[in-house]
């Protein structure tokens, strides 16, 4: 059982009831979910099932479209992240995320990281020291520290992505989602986010969508598994990989759909 | 229909739109023909050195550029300073922050404004925008540089939202949600990722706004007082290019020394428009580049 299984862990993202409405279609139903501090737990589901719905919520991306309404609870680190007086930016800085497609800033490598700190008011003689360190965990530090003031366009993909995870952890976030973060890249660029994925959960509470379930079953320690808004499904990975509850979670990790 | 008809018919077509096409140069170049040889005849009658120095426009015996250019770039650059942060401003608001009903309203609201003719506004300028002119700075007469302005700032902006908020909707959704994903205010991503992506459709917006303002004509002969005098400042009763031309063309001599300068007056004005939307387009050129 999940229970068991998550009383080794401190929770650090609580979801209760959670119901989301696009206008008058229903994307979320009922989401039930806690997810451990510094573990990665992997959302899969086929396309349209709302995993990147459900993980847009958990930093309040869905403020952006005006169509969404949002029913229940979701708290982290116990603070209720839709009550009035939660400031929706600092709720972001504490809640970073990596995008499905690079997208680094127009701006130069050094200023992709550096906007964030600046905008979060770190002290400006800092700045430098925290940009090189962000872009050493990353592991794209010694690719590029030739040319930082080279537009971040430059790169390829896989670095592109790599300079995003660098851009969001060096505003030293608590959490990190990351919503198919090697959809758009090669599979050795795949290999290297991968790596860094194992590598940052010692620092990091980790939320990764995926379409990919060996990456899933690679990288995280719990897996979710949603099919229509619904959550089915979750536990640790290696059970629902090996040894699933429900039918359904056996049908899609089988591959019989999706 | 056998072959032959229809490989004539393709080469009739062919020749039908090459036409078609080479007619919108050949009237682009006669007209450049037709101002630059009146323009030579004016000055093989009047000293260029003089037409661009004299500072009295007096058809009689003074030919200065200098007075009429001064009236237009004045209420140009009055229009500008009123149109470009109220434009920027608004394209701003309708692409980031306005929603639902307001958006939607303002949008045509926008388009509707450039589709009141110029007669209009000049109307709008003479009967109330002059008189609250007077009335606020205690002048005897509103008919000056300030109420041309204002009123070109009118015109230019549908113009300049339009292309700004154009550029502005351009920067991707992906690159803003990466902005506020750092826990970005929507200000910040204005200021540091919006704005700066957009720039060359801003400038480019900027440029047609400052374009349509230096050629339009009606509203200017109608609401700045058309003085020629030398303008000193916005209050001053002013007359531009473009009004001199309207309102001395119809009554000169033909084929004297002032009609001859009145196209001298035209190609200044042709050049002007034409160097401000080749540096528009250049820049609407690079917005293309960055997507």
């Amino acid at each position: 059982m999940v229970q068991a299984a998550l009383v080794k862990t401190k929770p650090v993202i609580e979801i209760s009831d959670l119901n989301l409405y696009f206008g008058e279609k229903q994307v979320l139903k009922n989401i039930q979910l806690t997810i451990p501090q510094k573990m990665v737990t992997a959302m899969i589901g086929p396309s349209g099932c709302g995993k990147s719905t459900l993980l847009r919520t958990l930093n309040r991306l869905h403020d952006l479209s005006p169509d969404a309404r949002i029913t229940g609870k979701v708290t982290i680190d116990g603070q209720d992240i839709f009550h009035k007086n939660t400031l929706v930016n600092k709720l972001r800085k504490k809640v970073g995320m990596v995008f499905q497609k690079p997208n680094p800033f127009p701006k130069s490598i050094y200023d992709n990281v550096a906007y964030g700190l600046q905008i979060n008011g770190f002290p400006k003689d800092k700045i430098p020291q925290m940009v090189e360190e962000s872009l050493r965990k990353s592991y794209i530090f010694d690719e590029v520290k030739d040319k930082l003031q080279e537009p971040a366009t430059r790169l390829s993909g896989g670095q592109q992505q790599r300079l995003c995870i660098a851009r969001t952890i060096a505003v030293k976030p608590e959490i990190i989602l990351m919503d198919e973060p090697c959809s758009a890249l090669d599979p050795l660029s795949t290999l290297k986010i991968e790596e860094l994925i194992l590598e940052l959960k010692n620092d990091y509470t980790i939320v990764i969508v995926t379409h990919n379930m060996q990456q899933a079953a690679r990288v995280s320690d719990f897996t979710a598994f949603m099919y229509l808004g619904e959550l089915i499904e979750f536990d640790e990975t290696h059970k629902i990989f090996n040894n699933p509850e429900k039918q359904l979670t056996e049908n899609y990790i089988k591959g019989h759909f999706g | 229909m056998n072959n032959r008809l229809r490989v004539r018919i393709d080469k009739v077509f062919k020749v039908v739109f090459r036409i078609a096409g080479f007619a919108c140069i050949a009237i682009l170049v006669s007209i450049f023909m037709m101002l630059l040889y009146n323009t030579v005849a004016f000055f093989s009658q009047i000293k260029p050195l003089d037409f661009i120095t004299d500072t009295q426009w007096n058809p009689s015996r003074h030919f200065g550029l200098l007075p009429l250019l001064a009236s237009t770039l004045l209420v140009t650059l009055g229009a500008m300073a009123i149109a470009i942060p109220l434009g920027i401003g608004t394209a701003l608001f309708i692409s980031e922050y306005a929603t639902g009903f307001v958006k939607n309203m303002l949008k045509p609201a926008v388009e509707m404004l450039s589709a009141i003719p110029s007669v209009v506004i000049g109307f709008l300028g003479i009967v109330v925008i002059s008189p609250g002119i007077s009335n606020l700075f205690g002048l005897s007469n509103g008919l000056n540089a300030l109420n041309g302005a204002i009123l070109l700032a009118i015109m230019a902006l549908p113009t300049i939202i339009t292309v700004a908020e154009d550029a502005i909707h351009a920067v991707p959704m992906t690159v803003k949600e990466a902005s506020y994903g750092l826990g970005a205010t929507k200000w910040a991503t204005v200021k540091n990722i919006v704005l700066p992506a957009a720039y060359p459709g801003i400038i480019a917006a900027i440029m047609l706004g400052m374009g349509r303002a230096i050629g339009e004509t009606m509203t200017v002969l109608m609401a700045t007082g058309n003085s020629l005098a030398f303008p000193t400042g916005f209050f001053s009763s002013i007359r531009t290019i473009t009004a001199t031309i309207a309102i001395e063309m119809g009554e000169v001599p033909f084929q004297t020394t002032h009609y001859y300068g009145l196209f001298a007056l035209a190609l200044i004005l042709f050049l002007i428009t034409m160097a401000v939307n080749v540096l528009a387009e250049r820049m609407v050129n690079r917005i293309r580049k960055f997507q």
